[in-house]
Order: structure tokens, then C-alpha cells, then sequence
């Protein structure tokens, strides 16, 4: 206990704020993240089926996710540009000192984000005037940008857990900088991976669980079952993938840091025959209190045999390893994920289940209560994946290369803790004022379709209001005061 | 190589100070127009013309700060640690905007509308100010590495004088702008108002110009001994002769892609003059860009990225801007409800 002690003493004030600030403002945007990246792709499926089956509900589904995505995609910008101004207000010493070794992943970032701000400009604002082939034809790199996007910040953040392709001179400098071997790090591959179908997962989840709530509340028109079915589908293909991709990952990081591995685990010892916990608390001795105990188990998982030896915490100094409060941290934010992601599983196994037999969603109301629920734990889950791999990275910055306490900036402990409570004020009004746009668009969609009866699939009149009815014709004539005043 | 790399830095931020530039002064005007009903049409213009673009132009500061860190880390450090304060401000300032404008588009409430857009319009001056004033800082050689936050390096007056600046400029390139947009969408009065107020904001900034000719001689020497003689004094001259020509074909009421050009090429001039009068130094006079210069590899992949950029961003940014100069970026009426979504209520 004292260690710990004399280890706090050791840190910087103004180490916990800015930990605290980066972790929250990433916390959030990282909640945005998946929408921005795969709510395109979602859209995407939806107005193909639309231009295949000319469907006003697709239509309709198809226009208002647009327009969803244009929101969420603009609080995105926001909450990311601030990011990048916080990797150099707050962690000035990381990018002073290894800037040019891992930032040029950042580039790749800024490519695909200017390619995605193009493109989701001209999908979003080309609905009326674009023909209906080039409008679609200049969405569909939208996923494809995005996984570039998510490339560079990945390639960026695998290299501060496995830094690679640079020497270090007598000085302690980084010299010989090989760009290629600084972006494809050991770890990039199984972070990009479990990451990126994440992302679509939880996109998928989240727009689905909104139908399954209107269907909860008795709302079983076409519009929700489409609306439901199409993300839906496409998430519960990709659970069982992410199955496959977290364990890859966690054997990744088994092999690659292995001490981040051991706080994930709550490994003390070093040894063979290591037990699994689930959930449970890291005692500063080293003993784990609560939780459940499964013998073997973790031996098994890691190298699939009880006698693979298992790295442990005390391997390295106390001063280069998790504090048992952060290990227990990590160990229950991984524990959390792979809970969420294994009840996810058995909801998607139940959903081809039932299309499987009768080719319709599965009856029980059950059914769609933990769909509705699906969305929100999915993003539960990629907080809990963010905390894991970060928390179980400390206490370096740079693994093995850097403490996060040398790089942290030297302003006043005071005043970041004064801005930490800006950004919570500030983000909290903007996330609830968020909402509250969603809601109310979601409200006024509702009252429209109430009086045209789209939702159950009637065409609405093109005498009564041209646009309602699909979105490419018949044109108005291009006067050209339609901007401003309609 | 490095040299190379800093004139890449130098024309990225020419592009956020034109693109960006014209946004933030399109909210300037935002926040003039008057009350609900006064303002109702510039309003509406300003939505219509910014909504498409202003997040591919905010896309440019990201690519300034991409190329800072990974180009020139010391640089980095050091102009993120001193000027901590203004650019903590100007980031808060970013989050005001694009929320602000984010959340207008689709409210409907009166009241509501009032708050989001004075977010964006408020934010519209303050983040090009401290911005400005960061540039300034830097100009006037008061960020060197190894230097610890400092009020004086944001608050001296050529700081003030560049963030006023970097604001005046804004507001004429916002207005030229919206001055052409204008015209594009058919609201001939419209064309006027703008017009008359690129000609104020003109007269400002040549205002502000004269002013900072004489006072960054003794607080900013060594970037002033180099705008006032040398390529930094043609490049001046550059800038002095677009504006003049642009204040000829406002008067003359002449075409919208003359102006915008002329517009463009007074204000990127000062960008690049401001990077001339800067050689050989990233800080003036503590760190060169050779000293600065990260390491050898990382400057080539970056001159690669940013070629990568031309060739990949250069298309789609023309598309964009071709699409949204000819009127042919619409909001879909299904999604913005039958008013529109352009500011109607107000």
C-alpha cells in the first residue's frame, strides 16, 4: 500500500485531470464513433433495397437515417477536432517526442474524414436534385472511407500498445524511423478487426433497438418491421464474427503485453494452471476477492491447455505495471464486454433461429425487449473495450517507451480540473440536446406519416406533396430561388 | 525535404484560412443580422451556403495539426504548451459552432433556434480570434521550445492585432461569398447587402493592416523587417493589389468567380507571406525547420500523404464546391419538413 502511495506521490498534479478530461472526451466521441462510421452503411442497405423494390417505406427509412447521419456525423466532427487539440494541449510530451514516428497515421485519418465530409454532404444534400443512380453510386465509398478513417486512428493507437519501427539513440531518442513497421504494429491487425465490426455492430443494434421500442409500444407496421429487420440483420451476422475477433484479439494481447494481459486477468504470479475470474477485485497483495473462481480456465483460454504458463503482474517492477485498482478496472471492463458480447451472440442465434423456421422474428415479446436493450449494450460494451485496452495499457503512454506522467502537459492541476468541468457541463447539454433534436424529429416524422399512412405501405398521392413521394421526381423546375425561401 | 514539408503546412493553412475563413465569416454576419425577422433571409442564405461545406473545411485545421505533430513535433509541443490558453479556447470555441449549426438545422422552436444559432454565431468570431492570436504569438517570436504557458505570448498586441485580423478577414471572405451565393440562389437584395458589407469589412481590415505596419515593428521585429522588404514586401503587394481588385469588382458588381478569386488571393497571399517572412525559422527566432524537422522517413511519407491528399481530396472538394456553387446541394424537404430548413421561423 505504501508502493501505491509513494507511486501517486510520484505523479504530477495535473496528471489525474487531464487523465480524467482525455478519458471522458474520448468516452464520448468514442460513443458517436460507430454511428458515424457504420449508420452510412446502414443507410446504404436501406436505400438499395429501396431503388430495388421502389418501396416508399424504404424510401422513407432510407431519407430519415440520412438525415440522422447528418446530425450525428456534424456532433462527431465536433467532439473529434476537439480530441486532436487535446493530444497536443494535453499530452504535449507524447507527440513533442514520437510525433514523427506514429502521426502519420492522423493523415490517413485526415483523408478519409475530408473524403467522408464531401461525400456525406453531397448523399445528404443530393437527395432532391442528383439523379437517382449518381446519388447512390457517390454514397457507396462512405463505408469504405470510413474504414479508413478508422485505419489511422487504430494504426495510431496500436502503436502506443506494441511502438514499433524506430531505434533509440544514446539519448534515449527515437532515430531510424520506419514508417511501415510503425503503422502495421503487432497489435494493428487484431484492434482494426475487433474494432471495426464493433462499429457496425453496435450501429446496427442501436437503429434496430429504436424500432424494437416502437414495436414494443405496439407499433407493428411496415415501417418498424423494415426498419427493425434490415440493421438488425446485419448486426446478428456479425456477433458470432466478433466472437471470433475478441478472442483473437485477447491472444494477441496475451502474446504481445503480456502484463496488460494479466491486469485484464487479474494474473499475480507468473504460473501455469491459472485460474479464470469473472469479475472480482485485485487486493494489493495480490489476492482476488469476489468474483467467481474457475480453475484452469484462463490457462486454457490463453494457449488452450491448463499447463501454458501465464504471465503475471509482478513480473515487472510495481512501477511499470497496473496498480491493483487499475487492474481490477480493466479485468471488469473486459468482463463486462464479453458478457455483453456473448448474451448479444445468443440473441442474434435466437433471431436466425426463428427466420430460419418460419422465416418472421421470433413471437416473444422477450424477444424484442433485449433488441431494444441491444443498442444501448452495445455501446456499453465499446466503452467497456475502450477502458480495457487503455487502462490495462498503464501506466505507459508509450508501451515500455513512456509513462503517461512524463508526457502529460504542465498546466495548473487547477485549471484542468476547472476545464474538466466545462467539457462534462459542455458535452452533457450538447449529448441531451442531441437527443432531444433526434426525439423530436423522430416525433414530427410520426405525425406526418399519421396523416399521408405511408407507414402501412400506402404510396402517398404526388398531387399532395411531390417530395413525399420518392425522393428523385418529379422535379420541381429549378428556379432558382428555391434556396432560402421555399 | 523540411522546407517542403513547411510550405505544406503554410498552404493547408491557407486553405482553412480561406475555406474555414469564408464559414467563420459567414457566422460573423450570422451574429449582425439583426433580430428574428430582420435577419430571417441572411440567415437563410448563410444556412443554405455554409450547411454543405463547413465540415470539409474544418477538415483542414485537423490536416494544420496532422502535419504539425508529425512534420514538426517540437513545434508542436511548444506552440500547444505556451499558447495553452487560446487554443483551449478556440477548441471550446469549434465544439460552440458545430453544435450550434448541427442543432439549428433541425429545430423547430423559435426560442431554440435563437440559442443554437447565437452558439454558432457567437462561436463564428471567437475561434478565429484566439486562433489568430495563436499565429500571432507565434510571429512574434514569443513560443519557443521549452517554454512553459504564458498570458503574454496571447494577449501582446500583435496577437490582438492578428487575431482582429484573422476575424476582419474572415468577415470579407464570408461576405464575398455569401455575396455570390446570393446571386446563385436568386435573392438579388441579398447580393447588395453582402456586397456593401465585404467593401466595410475591406476597409477595416486595410484599416487594421496600417495599424499593424507600425506597431509590429518593434513587437514583432524580425517577421516585420521581412514583410516590408524582399518576396514577403511582393507578396504584400500581391495581397494589397487582389483586394483592391476585388474592391473594384464588388463595386462593379462584377461576377461571382472574379471576386471570389480576387477575395482568395488577397487573403492566401498574407498566408504566404506570413510564411516567407517567417524562413528559416518554424518559431521565430528560437527553432528552424530543419531544427524542427522530424525524422528524415517520416518527412518523406508526408510529402506522399499530402500528395495522396491532392489526388484523392482535390476531386471530390471541386465536386463538392462545383455541386454547392451551382445550387444543386438542396436539403431534402421530406427531411427538413415542409418550411424548409433554412432559418424560416426566425
Amino acid at each position: 500500500m505504501t508502493g501505491a502511495l509513494q507511486l501517486l506521490a510520484q505523479d504530477p498534479p495535473q496528471l489525474l485531470p487531464a487523465r480524467e478530461l482525455m478519458a471522458f472526451s474520448l468516452g464520448v466521441h468514442i460513443l458517436l464513433v460507430p454511428l458515424g462510421v457504420a449508420l452510412p452503411f446502414i443507410t446504404l442497405l436501406m436505400h438499395y433495397r429501396a431503388l430495388r423494390t421502389d418501396d416508399p417505406v424504404a424510401w422513407l427509412l432510407a431519407r430519415r437515417w440520412s438525415a440522422v447521419m447528418a446530425v450525428q456525423f456534424a456532433v462527431g466532427v465536433v467532439t473529434g477536432t476537439v480530441l486532436s487539440f487535446e493530444l497536443g494541449l494535453l499530452w504535449p510530451g507524447l507527440l513533442g517526442r514520437w510525433g514523427d514516428v506514429f502521426g502519420l497515421g492522423f493523415g490517413v485519418e485526415a483523408w478519409a474524414f475530408f473524403l467522408e465530409a464531401v461525400l456525406i454532404a453531397v448523399y445528404l444534400y443530393g437527395w432532391r436534385r442528383l439523379g437517382r443512380r449518381t446519388h447512390f453510386v457517390l454514397g457507396v465509398p462512405l463505408p469504405l472511407v470510413a474504414l479508413l478513417g478508422a485505419f489511422g486512428i487504430l494504426a495510431a493507437n496500436s502503436w502506443m500498445n506494441t511502438p514499433r519501427g524506430f531505434r533509440l539513440d544514446a539519448n534515449g531518442e527515437p532515430v531510424d524511423v520506419d514508417v511501415r513497421k510503425a503503422v502495421f504494429t503487432p497489435m494493428f491487425g487484431p484492434e482494426y478487426w475487433h474494432f471495426v465490426v464493433a462499429m457496425f455492430m453496435t450501429a446496427g443494434f442501436v437503429v434496430a433497438g429504436v424500432y424494437a421500442t416502437g414495436m414494443l409500444r405496439g407499433r407493428r407496421d411496415r415501417y418498424h418491421r423494415l426498419g427493425f429487420t434490415v440493421p438488425f440483420t446485419a448486426a446478428a451476422v456479425l456477433a458470432p464474427v466478433q466472437m471470433f475477433l475478441g478472442d483473437f484479439i485477447a491472444r494477441s494481447v496475451f502474446h504481445q503485453q503480456p502484463v496488460k494481459f494479466a491486469a485484464m486477468e487479474l494474473v499475480w504470479e507468473t504460473d501455469t494452471h491459472v485460474p479464470e475470474y469473472i469479475f472480482g477485485r485485485l487486493n494489493p497483495d495480490g489476492s482476488v476477492s469476489g468474483g467467481i473462481r474457475i480453475p484452469q480456465l484462463d490457462s486454457i483460454l490463453a494457449g488452450f491447455s491448463p499447463s501454458t504458463r501465464v504471465t503475471g503482474l509482478t513480473s515487472v517492477p510495481p512501477g511499470d505495471r497496473p496498480t491493483p485498482g487499475q487492474a481490477t478496472v480493466a479485468h471488469t471492463a473486459f468482463d463486462v464486454m464479453v458478457g455483453i458480447g456473448s448474451v448479444l451472440l445468443l440473441l442474434a442465434l435466437w433471431y436466425a433461429w426463428a427466420w430460419w423456421r418460419r422465416r418472421d422474428l421470433p413471437r416473444s415479446r422477450w424477444f424484442l425487449w433485449a433488441a431494444a436493450g441491444s443498442g444501448a449494450a452495445c455501446l456499453v460494451a465499446v466503452e467497456a473495450g475502450w477502458i480495457t485496452t487503455e487502462v490495462g495499457r498503464q501506466p505507459w503512454i508509450v508501451y515500455g517507451h513512456m509513462r503517461v506522467a512524463e508526457a502529460v502537459t504542465d498546466a495548473p492541476a487547477g485549471t484542468l480540473w476547472a476545464v474538466l468541468g466545462v467539457v462534462v457541463a459542455g458535452y452533457t447539454a450538447m449529448l441531451a440536446v442531441f437527443l432531444t433534436v433526434l426525439l423530436r424529429m423522430r416525433t414530427r416524422w410520426r405525425l406526418e406519416d399519421e396523416r399521408s399512412g405511408v407507414r402501412e405501405g400506402r404510396r402517398p398521392s404526388v398531387a399532395e406533396s411531390p417530395e413525399h413521394a420518392t425522393p428523385y421526381g418529379p422535379r420541381p423546375p429549378h428556379t432558382p430561388a428555391s434556396g432560402g425561401r421555399r | 525535404m523540411a522546407d517542403l514539408v513547411a510550405w505544406v503546412l503554410v498552404l493547408a493553412v491557407l486553405a482553412y484560412a480561406c475555406g474555414g475563413g469564408a464559414d467563420y465569416g459567414a457566422g460573423f454576419w450570422d451574429l449582425l443580422a439583426g433580430g428574428a425577422r430582420r435577419g430571417r433571409r441572411p440567415r437563410a442564405l448563410i444556412d443554405h451556403s455554409v450547411g454543405p461545406v463547413w465540415e470539409v473545411n474544418n477538415v483542414w485545421l485537423i490536416f494544420v495539426l496532422v502535419v504539425m505533430w508529425t512534420g514538426f513535433p517540437a513545434m508542436f509541443q511548444a506552440v500547444f504548451t505556451v499558447l495553452w490558453v487560446p487554443l483551449a479556447l478556440a477548441a471550446a470555441g469549434l465544439v460552440l459552432r458545430g453544435a450550434g449549426f448541427a442543432f439549428r438545422k433541425p429545430t423547430r422552436r423559435l426560442a431554440e433556434r435563437r440559442v443554437y444559432g447565437a452558439a454558432f454565431a457567437i462561436a463564428s468570431v471567437l475561434t478565429p480570434y484566439f486562433l489568430g492570436a495563436a499565429v500571432g504569438g507565434v510571429a512574434s517570436g514569443r513560443v519557443a521550445p521549452g517554454g512553459s504557458a504564458s498570458v503574454s505570448a496571447w494577449t501582446n498586441p500583435t496577437s490582438v492585432l492578428a487575431g482582429l485580423m484573422t476575424v476582419a478577414a474572415a468577415a470579407f471572405l464570408g461576405a464575398v461569398f455569401l455575396s455570390g451565393d446570393a446571386r446563385t440562389y436568386g435573392d438579388p437584395d441579398l447580393v447588395g447587402y453582402f456586397r456593401r458589407r465585404a467593401l466595410g469589412t475591406l476597409v477595416a481590415l486595410a484599416a487594421l493592416a496600417g495599424v499593424g505596419i507600425v506597431l509590429t515593428r518593434d513587437d514583432a521585429p524580425y517577421v516585420h523587417e521581412r514583410l516590408t522588404g524582399g518576396w514577403g514586401l511582393a507578396l504584400v503587394g500581391a495581397a494589397a493589389l487582389c483586394a483592391l481588385a476585388a474592391a473594384w469588382l464588388l463595386v462593379r458588381d462584377a461576377p461571382t468567380l472574379p471576386t471570389r478569386a480576387a477575395a482568395v488571393g488577397s487573403v492566401g497571399a498574407v498566408v504566404v507571406a506570413w510564411g516567407l517572412a517567417q524562413r528559416p525559422y518554424l518559431l521565430p527566432t528560437s527553432l528552424t525547420v530543419a531544427e524542427g524537422a522530424g525524422a528524415e522517413a517520416t518527412m518523406g511519407w508526408l510529402v506522399v500523404v499530402s500528395l495522396v491528399s491532392v489526388v484523392l481530396v482535390g476531386p471530390a472538394l471541386v465536386l463538392l464546391y462545383r455541386l454547392d456553387s451551382r445550387g444543386e446541394l438542396l436539403p431534402d424537404p421530406l427531411l427538413s419538413g415542409p418550411e424548409g430548413s433554412s432559418g424560416t421561423e426566425r
